[in-house]
């Protein structure tokens, strides 16, 4: 048995991925040498390392290819997965350079952890295996759990990190054992061999065990009802700008895995798996739309955002169409923007004691700063769905998909879901607007904060114009996802 | 051939010898050095079998590393040895329990292997013959070309988390007295040394 250069897998497809490791390391051995370096340098750095790292993957082909023994794919889904999360990371960055120096946690390893957490991310997203699915998922859970509690003299970030490595543990736990069941009960551990065996031989019940704790770990990655419990604390406890980072490219990469598992290695099985994305896609609305009416910090409030957001993504998948995952890409670029403009207010919301984050230091917003009262109030109408802003047509394609699937009695919960939903969003837009004017934030908020929260206004404001570019893209993605 | 079974019955024989010094002996640092003895002889066996690359690592990871930080523990922790052998015969009924039951595993899995000679040879990746391919070669091109991404996976895993443990765990302490071989050297006569005049019946 001889060594032969054929057995050496391709590494170039998975380029993007080589540079991001090399980069974030060589941005952790220049923090460590240089003496007295700062986040400042570093995010710059990682700022610079992510444009790289967009404009390869820009100019990689949108064809499918397999390396690394079939472990790692790469195609015109996955560039379009990558290149959204990279945007989301990268305003994750940016957001935070102001607030890590008011609060103290200055310190070089930020940035290269979201560095890393992004890498995993990509892992994630170009996982073609069960082994590949965990590796990526665990680089990026670990970056994660480090990066909640990085405000380390702070009880509550501990108290977040703390909670969320606990709980990201049992998840990870039962996801490798519905893994386990998966490989035991099929033989193989790569989605395109699960598929094939599936299709000859049909299901059993020991790998619809294995789907549902499968699910049940990447549940908890969405934190979709019944695995939220984490996400308020998480939300209220950490660091607002990582509050903000985790709302964002992360929700991305775990949906992106949810559909390569479902549609990658268990497209036989729609029928079983169909009922458990129903389930978690209605709790996870309802949840969402009726435990934040009561909330009164802004981050937790957020929190039952996302949780029901993730819900009314999943509509999308549950209808298991092209178009219904067109609807969910779709959805999930729209979310991520009007999240990041959210989170540029939140963090704008500083007085001279410091940052503040109920949402009755809001009232009176209008008449203080009455530009980022508007585009507040504006991403808050399309966070409820309201026609003509961007957020109302991620939710009409979403739903669109289930009603053509089917599936009326999903689309109507998810409707009256989003009416309840939207009473909470709109009280954030009455108390900026009728209240008694609170003591005003200090102003001009920073410079960067001022542009993504411009950026995301306008284009939740104009998506209508001009939404063809995004749609075809989504389409093109969907298509290299299905064969 | 008949120096090879010599030379497996002498380092077997000593192998289950120093094991079982390494219970019996009154000393822990003589525990320590018969567990020592112990691998080196199963790393002697290993390569008897062809296995050389395991007999390498078994001497460097085990006998360099995890022995030798057995070593500093039993010498630095002042735990009383003697006081811990106390209830020896109250456990030895549960303890030869326990080895009889894997006595008896063993003997089963032997056994299988004696009746079926085939049975090895089912299971879903056997093992290739010695001389197709030499054990440090297979489980580089297990490790490094077949498996190479998910080997450096694990590894950037691991960067995390020693990344984690360092950014939430290290405090540079200011008033914490370090010594600077660099600001020693360079000490002029002038500011290590002071003369004073003392008068007499005063002090300073």
């Amino acid at each position: 048995m001889d060594y032969a250069a054929s057995d050496v897998p391709a590494f170039l497809p998975a380029l993007p991925e080589i540079i991001l490791a090399l980069g974030a390391m060589a941005l952790l051995m220049y923090g460590v040498f240089r003496k007295e370096c700062d986040a400042r340098e570093t995010s710059f750095g990682v700022l610079g390392l992510f444009a790289l790292v967009g404009a390869v993957l820009i100019t990689e082909p949108n064809a499918t290819v397999h390396t690394f023994g079939d472990t790692f794919v790469v195609s015109g889904f996955t560039k379009f997965m990558k290149l959204l999360i990279l945007l989301a990371a990268a305003a994750a960055i940016v957001m935070s350079l102001t607030y890590i120096r008011r609060e103290k946690m200055d310190r070089f390893e930020f940035p290269v952890l979201i560095a890393l957490a992004t890498l995993g991310m990509f892992m994630m997203v170009s996982a073609n295996g069960l082994i590949s699915l965990y590796m990526g998922l665990e680089l990026q859970s670990l970056s994660l759990y480090v990066i909640a509690a990085f405000n380390r003299d702070s009880g509550r970030a501990t108290e977040a990190g703390l909670k969320y490595f606990v709980l990201g543990a049992l998840a990870s736990g039962m996801l490798l054992y519905g893994a386990s069941l998966i490989y035991g009960f099929t033989g193989t551990v790569e989605f395109p061999a699960i598929a094939a065996v599936l299709e000859t031989e049909g299901a059993n019940i020991g790998t619809i065990f294995g789907i549902v704790f499968v699910l049940a770990g990447l549940a908890f990655k969405i934190s979709a009802v019944p695995f939220h419990m984490w996400t308020p604390d998480v939300y209220e406890g950490a660091p607002t700008p990582v509050t903000a980072f985790f709302a964002g490219a992360p929700k991305v990469a775990a949906m992106a895995l949810v559909l390569r598992v479902l549609f990658g290695a268990f497209p036989a099985m729609e029928a079983e798996w169909q009922q458990i994305v129903i389930f978690i896609s209605i709790a996870s609305m309802v949840l969402g739309a009726f435990a934040a009416i009561g909330q009164s910090n802004i981050k937790r409030l957020m929190a039952y955002s996302s949780i029901s957001h993730m819900g009314f993504a999943l509509v999308g998948v549950a209808a298991g169409t092209p178009e219904g995952i067109r609807g969910v890409l779709i959805y999930l670029v729209i979310y991520v923007v009007m999240n990041a403009g959210v989170f540029c207010c939140i963090l704008a919301m500083q007085r001279k004691e410091g940052y503040v984050e109920t949402i009755g230091d809001l009232s009176g917003l209008s008449r203080n700063q009455p530009m980022v009262a508007f585009l507040l109030a504006m991403l808050m109408f399309s966070l409820a769905g309201v026609p003509p802003l961007a957020g109302f047509f991620g939710k009409f394609y979403v739903f669109m998909a289930a009603i053509e699937a089917g599936l009326y009695p999903l689309a109507v919960i998810g409707v009256l879901s989003s009416v309840v939903g939207a009473y909470y969003y709109l009280r954030i837009v009455k108390i900026m607007y009728f209240d008694e004017p609170a003591e005003p934030f200090e102003q001009p908020m920073p410079g960067e904060l001022a542009a993504i929260l411009g950026v995301s206004g306008v284009f939740t404001m104009l998506f209508f114009v001009y939404p063809a570019p995004l749609i075809l893209g989504a389409q093109a993605a969907v298509g290299a996802l299905l064969p | 051939m008949i120096a090879t079974a010599i030379a497996f019955y002498l380092f077997a024989a000593i192998t289950v010898a120093s094991g079982f010094m390494v219970i019996a002996a009154r000393n822990p640092v003589h525990s320590v050095l018969f567990l020592i003895l112990a691998f080196f002889n199963a790393a002697a066996l290993f390569v008897l079998m062809g296995a050389e690359f395991l007999a390498l690592i078994l001497v460097i990871v085990y006998v360099g590393a995890v022995a030798v930080l057995f070593l500093f523990v039993v010498m630095m922790l002042d735990v009383d040895f003697s006081e811990l052998r106390e209830g020896f015969l109250q456990y030895l009924p549960v303890g030869a329990l326990v080895g009889i039951i894997l006595l008896i595993e063993l003997l089963l899995v032997l056994g299988g292997w004696l009746i079926s000679p085939e049975a090895a040879g089912v299971a879903a990746a056997p093992t290739p013959a010695i001389t197709d391919v030499d054990n440090t070669r297979a489980l580089g091109r297990i490790v490094y070309t077949q498996y190479v991404y998910l080997f450096q996976a694990a590894g950037m895993i691991l960067l995390v988390a020693m990344i984690g443990a360092i950014v939430l765990t290290l405090r540079h302490k200011p008033n914490v007295k370090r010594q600077v071989i660099r600001d020693q050297v360079a000490r002029t006569r002038e500011q290590a040394v002071e003369n004073r005049k003392v008068e007499p019946g005063q002090g300073l």
